[in-house]
C-alpha cells in the first residue's frame, strides 16, 4: 500500500540468498576479492605443503646458516640453515589449523550462549551475559597466556586458550540478533502453533543469527592469527622445532639487524594473513549484512 | 492548464533504473500552479519515484529524462547538485512518510526550526528561537517549550509532521511534495496535518503535490487527482465521480463502502485495463 | 453458546513505580460464526487485547474462554489450536529462510497433525495459490501472496476462531479486496468466528457484524455497519473517527 517499497531495507532472506552469488558481488569489491584469493591460496599452500615446500622444514644444514635470499633459498635460511620459505609453507598449516580449530570451537559456543540468552531473557540472560562480561573484561592475550602457562605450552593449549577468550563477542552479537528475532511475528505465529522452545531456538532463531556470526567469525580470524603468533612469539604456543610463524620471529629477533630476513619473512606472512581475513570479513559484511549495504 | 502562473512544468518525464528494462515512470506530463494536486496509485505505480525525480533525489542508478522539467523558471535537470541543494528545503520541500527520518536525529527540534529561521530570515539566534516557538505554536503544538528541547526520536509521527510544516512556514517553499505524509499517522491526527498543509499552501499561494495510496483522502483534499498506473498517468480528474478509465473505476470499486454494503468486493481485473491501455484509451 | 467470552480483562505493565494500564476492564462476547471488529488508534490497547486473547500475552487478569473452555495465560497445544492469528505485516510474519512448504507444514507438525504434499497443495489452493508455490521462499512472493500464505498457515490447524490484526493495512486497495474476499469465503465455508482489529472503518464495516470502538484501553462505543454507513455514533470519540475517515467520498 505504501509507495516506499524501494526504500524498504533488504530482507534478511535475500542476505542468505545472496550467499551463492557472493563471488559475483565480490567482483565489485576488488579488495575483498584479493583477500579471498589470498586466503584460498594460503589454504592450498597449507594442504599441499609436503609437495610444494622445496626443503624439509626441519632439515638443518650447518654450511648454509643465515644465508640471505638467493635462487636456492628464496627467502634465505635461519640460524640452523633451515630454508625459511619451506618453514613458512609448513607454518601456514599450523596457522590454518589454529584459526580453523578456534573458529570451529568458538562459533557454536558463542551462538548457543548468545541465542539462549537472547531468546529466554530474564534470569537466564542475566547469568549468561554476566559470565560473558567477565570473560570479556580480561585482556584476551593475558588470559590466553595464563591458560597456556597453567596447562603447559603447546599448540593444543594455545588453541584452547584462544578459544576461551574468543567466544564472548560472538555470544553478544548472537544475543543482540536473537533479541530482535524473538519479537518478530513469525516467531509469535510459531508460538501459536505450539512450537517448543528447542524448536524455536534451533530452527527459527539461530538460522537468522548465522550471517552476522559468520561475518564476525571471519573478522575474528585476523585476531586469532595475531594472538596465535603472539603466543608462539612468547614461547607458549607451538614448540620448536615446529615452524610456527610467531616462534620464527622470536628466534629471528636476535639477528634482526644483520640478517633481517629471518624475522621479517614470517612477519610478512602474519601481516598478510590477518589483513586478508580482515578484508574478507568486511566484504562479507557488505554482502551478508543488510544494515551495511551501500547505497 | 490552470490560469494562474505555472510553478512546476513536467513534460514527458521518464525514469529508468539501471538494471531494469522497464521504465519506472514513463512519459509523465504534469503542470502545477497554485493549489493542491494529488497523485494516487498502488505500490509500483511510480508515484513516489515521480516525486523524487522532480526533487532530483533519486539514487545515481536512476536515469531521469524529460523534454521539459522546470520549476519556477529553473530547468531542474540541468541544475548542479549544489544548486539543487539550495532549491531543496528552500523553494521546494519534501515531506516524507516518517518525518523523523527527515529531521536531524542529534539536534533538538527547536534548534532545527530556528536554524531555518536564521537561514531564511537572517535573524539573530535569540530572535530565531522566538520565531521558531511562534511557528510551532501555529502548527498547534501544545507545550512548545518542551517540544523545542526534544530530539526527533522523542516525538510522535504526527508531531514530527507538524514540526516539518512549521519549518516550511518559515522557508515558504513554492512547491511542497508530500509523499504519504499521513499514512503513518492515526486517523484523528491525519485531519489536522492535512489542515495545516492546506493553510501552508493557501497562505503563500504555493503548490502542493500530495502523493498517496488513499484515493478517498486525495479526493476530499485535493483540487485535482492524478491517477498513475505502471509508471503512466492514466487519468486526471477533478472529482472521483468523473472517473472513466477502467483502472480508476476498478480501484474505486475495490474499496469497501459502508453505505453500499456488499458481500464480496469487486476485484479489479488487471488484464482488462492493461488491454485498454495498449489500445490507447482516453488518458 | 458464545464462541469467545471475555470478562473484565485488564492488562497492566509495571516498570518501576509507574504503571501502564493498557487494557481496562474489557467485556466481550462473540457468538459462533460472528465477525466482531475492534477499531481504535495506535496505543489504544486493541493489539494487546488480541494478543491476550490468543495466548501471546500473559499479563492479563480477568477471564477468557474460547469454545466453552476457560483459558489461562499459558496454553496447552489443544487450547492454542482454538484460535490462530493473522498478522499485519506480511513481510514480517513469515520466516525468511523457510520455504512455503515448511511454513505450512510446521504448524501441522507441531500440533501433531498429519501433513503431506497433498495437504499443503490443498492448503495453498484454499487461499488461491498454485501448489508450485510450496517451493518458494517468502521473498519471492508479493505482499498479497504472503498474506495468503499467512492465512493458509493459520487455517491449516483448523481453528474455530481466527484473529485478524490489521490483515490488509499493508496492502494495496485491489489486493485488500482479494484478501477480504478470501477471508469472507473461508468464513462462510468453515463457519469461522472472526475478531478483526483495524484502524480502517470501511474495512471493519464491510467485514463485521458488530464493531467496538476502543480508546485508552476500553470500549467506548458499539456500532453496527449501518451506523458507520450513516456516519452515526453515540460517543464523541467514535464520531471523530467517523468524520476523519472520508467515508463520504465514494459516490
Amino acid at each position: 500500500m505504501n509507495g516506499t517499497t524501494l526504500s524498504r531495507p533488504r530482507p534478511m532472506a535475500n542476505a542468505w540468498g545472496t550467499l551463492h552469488s557472493f563471488f559475483g558481488e565480490l567482483r565489485r569489491e576488488p579488495l575483498g576479492f584479493i583477500g579471498l584469493m589470498l586466503i584460498v591460496a594460503l589454504i592450498l599452500v597449507a594442504i599441499l605443503a609436503p609437495w610444494i615446500a622445496p626443503y624439509s622444514p626441519s632439515r638443518q644444514s650447518l654450511s648454509e646458516v643465515l644465508q640471505p635470499p638467493s635462487v636456492a633459498h628464496w627467502m634465505g635460511t635461519d640460524e640452523f640453515g633451515r630454508d625459511i620459505l619451506s618453514r613458512l609453507i609448513w607454518g601456514a598449516q599450523i596457522t590454518m589449523r589454529t584459526v580453523l580449530s578456534v573458529t570451529a570451537i568458538v562459533g557454536p559456543i558463542g551462538l548457543l550462549i548468545g541465542v539462549t540468552a537472547g531468546y529466554f531473557g530474564g534470569r537466564v540472560d542475566a547469568v549468561l551475559m554476566r559470565i560473558t562480561d567477565i570473560v570479556l573484561s580480561f585482556p584476551s592475550l593475558i588470559l590466553a597466556l595464563a591458560f597456556a602457562a597453567a596447562l603447559g605450552a603447546g599448540l593444543g593449549t594455545a588453541i584452547i586458550a584462544i578459544s576461551l577468550t574468543a567466544w564472548p563477542p560472538i555470544a553478544r552479537l548472537a544475543r543482540a540478533e536473537a533479541l530482535i528475532v524473538r519479537n518478530t511475528d513469525y516467531v509469535a505465529a510459531a508460538r501459536l502453533y505450539g512450537a517448543s522452545n528447542l524448536r524455536l531456538l534451533t530452527l527459527y532463531i539461530a538460522p537468522m543469527c548465522i550471517p552476522s556470526v559468520v561475518v564476525r567469525l571471519t573478522l575474528n580470524m585476523a585476531t586469532i592469527t595475531l594472538t596465535a603468533a603472539s603466543l608462539g612469539f612468547l614461547g607458549l604456543g607451538a614448540q620448536p622445532p615446529m615452524p610456527e610463524w610467531g616462534a620464527m620471529i622470536s628466534a629471528g629477533r636476535r639477528f634482526m639487524l644483520d640478517q633481517w630476513w629471518v624475522a621479517v619473512m614470517p612477519g610478512f606472512a602474519i601481516l598478510f594473513t590477518s589483513l586478508a581475513f580482515n578484508v574478507v570479513g568486511d566484504a562479507l559484511r557488505d554482502v551478508l549484512d543488510p544494515r551495511h549495504t551501500k547505497n | 492548464m490552470t490560469d494562474t502562473k505555472e510553478i512546476l512544468t513536467v513534460q514527458n518525464l521518464d525514469v529508468t533504473f539501471a538494471r531494469s528494462a522497464m521504465k519506472a515512470v514513463a512519459g509523465v506530463s504534469l503542470s502545477l500552479g497554485q493549489g493542491k494536486v494529488g497523485i494516487v496509485g498502488e505500490s509500483g505505480s511510480g508515484k513516489s519515484t515521480l516525486g523524487r525525480a522532480i526533487m532530483r533525489l533519486l539514487p545515481p542508478s536512476a536515469t531521469v529524462t524529460a523534454s521539459k522539467l522546470t520549476f519556477d523558471g529553473n530547468p531542474l535537470l540541468s541544475q548542479s547538485e549544489r544548486e539543487m541543494r539550495a532549491l531543496r528545503g528552500n523553494r521546494m520541500s519534501l515531506i516524507m512518510q516518517d518525518p523523523r527520518y527527515s529531521l536531524n536525529p542529534v539536534l533538538p527540534i527547536g534548534r532545527q526550526v530556528a536554524e531555518t529561521a536564521i537561514l531564511h530570515k537572517g535573524l539573530s539566534k535569540s530572535a530565531a528561537r522566538a520565531v521558531a516557538a511562534e511557528m510551532l505554536d501555529r502548527v498547534r503544538i501544545k507545550d512548545v517549550a518542551r517540544v523545542m528541547e526534544s530530539y526527533p526520536h522523542q516525538i510522535s509521527g504526527g508531531m514530527g509532521q507538524r514540526v516539518m510544516i512549521a519549518a516550511m512556514l518559515l522557508s515558504r517553499p513554492r512547491l511542497v511534495i508530500a509523499d504519504e505524509p499521513t499514512s503513518a499517522l492515526d486517523v484523528s491526527v491525519r485531519g489536522e496535518v492535512l489542515e495545516l498543509l492546506n493553510e501552508l499552501v493557501t497562505a503563500d499561494g504555493s503548490s502542493l503535490l500530495l502523493i498517496s495510496h488513499d484515493i478517498r483522502m486525495v479526493a476530499s483534499f485535493c483540487d485535482r487527482i492524478v491517477v498513475m498506473y505502471k509508471g503512466r498517468i492514466v487519468e486526471e480528474l477533478s472529482r472521483l465521480s468523473d472517473a472513466r478509465h477502467p483502472y480508476t473505476l476498478g480501484l474505486i470499486a475495490a474499496m469497501p463502502d459502508a453505505r453500499h454494503p456488499v458481500h464480496r468486493l469487486r476485484v479489479p481485473d488487471r488484464a482488462t485495463f492493461d488491454a485498454t491501455e495498449r489500445s490507447g484509451s482516453p488518458a | 453458546m458464545s464462541m469467545i467470552e471475555l470478562q473484565d480483562i485488564n492488562v497492566r505493565y509495571h516498570s518501576g513505580k509507574s504503571e501502564n494500564h493498557v487494557v481496562r476492564g474489557v467485556n466481550l462476547s462473540v457468538a459462533r460464526g460472528e465477525c466482531v471488529g475492534i477499531v481504535g488508534e495506535s496505543g489504544c490497547g486493541k493489539s494487546t487485547l488480541l494478543r491476550s486473547l490468543v495466548g501471546l500475552e500473559g499479563h492479563w487478569t480477568g477471564s477468557i474462554s474460547i469454545n466453552g473452555e476457560a483459558l489461562g495465560p499459558i496454553r496447552t497445544k489443544d487450547q492454542l489450536r482454538c484460535a490462530q492469528m493473522v498478522f499485519q505485516d506480511p513481510f514480517a510474519s513469515l520466516h525468511p529462510r523457510h520455504r512455503i512448504r515448511r511454513a505450512l507444514s510446521e504448524p501441522a507438525r507441531c500440533m501433531g497433525l498429519p501433513v503431506d504434499d497433498a495437504r499443503i497443495a490443498a492448503a495453498l489452493e484454499e487461499v488461491g495459490l498454485p501448489a508450485s508455490f510450496a517451493d518458494r521462499f517468502p521473498h519471492q512472493l508479493s505482499g498479497g501472496q504472503r498474506q495468503r500464505v499467512a492465512i493458509a498457515r493459520a487455517l491449516i490447524v483448523e481453528p474455530p476462531v481466527l484473529l485478524l490484526d490489521e490483515p490488509t493495512s499493508a496492502l494495496d486497495v485491489s489486493v485488500q479486496a482479494e484478501i477480504l474476499n478470501l477471508l469472507s469465503d473461508r468464513r462462510d465455508e468453515r463457519g469461522l468466528t472472526f475478531v478483526l482489529v483495524s484502524h480502517d472503518l470501511s474495512v471493519v464495516a464491510h467485514m463485521c457484524d458488530r464493531i467496538f470502538v476502543m480508546q485508552n484501553g476500553g470500549f467506548v462505543d458499539e456500532l453496527s455497519p449501518a451506523d458507520i454507513g450513516a456516519g452515526e455514533a453515540r460517543d464523541a470519540y467514535a464520531r471523530q473517527l467517523l468524520a476523519a475517515s472520508f467515508l463520504e467520498e465514494l459516490a
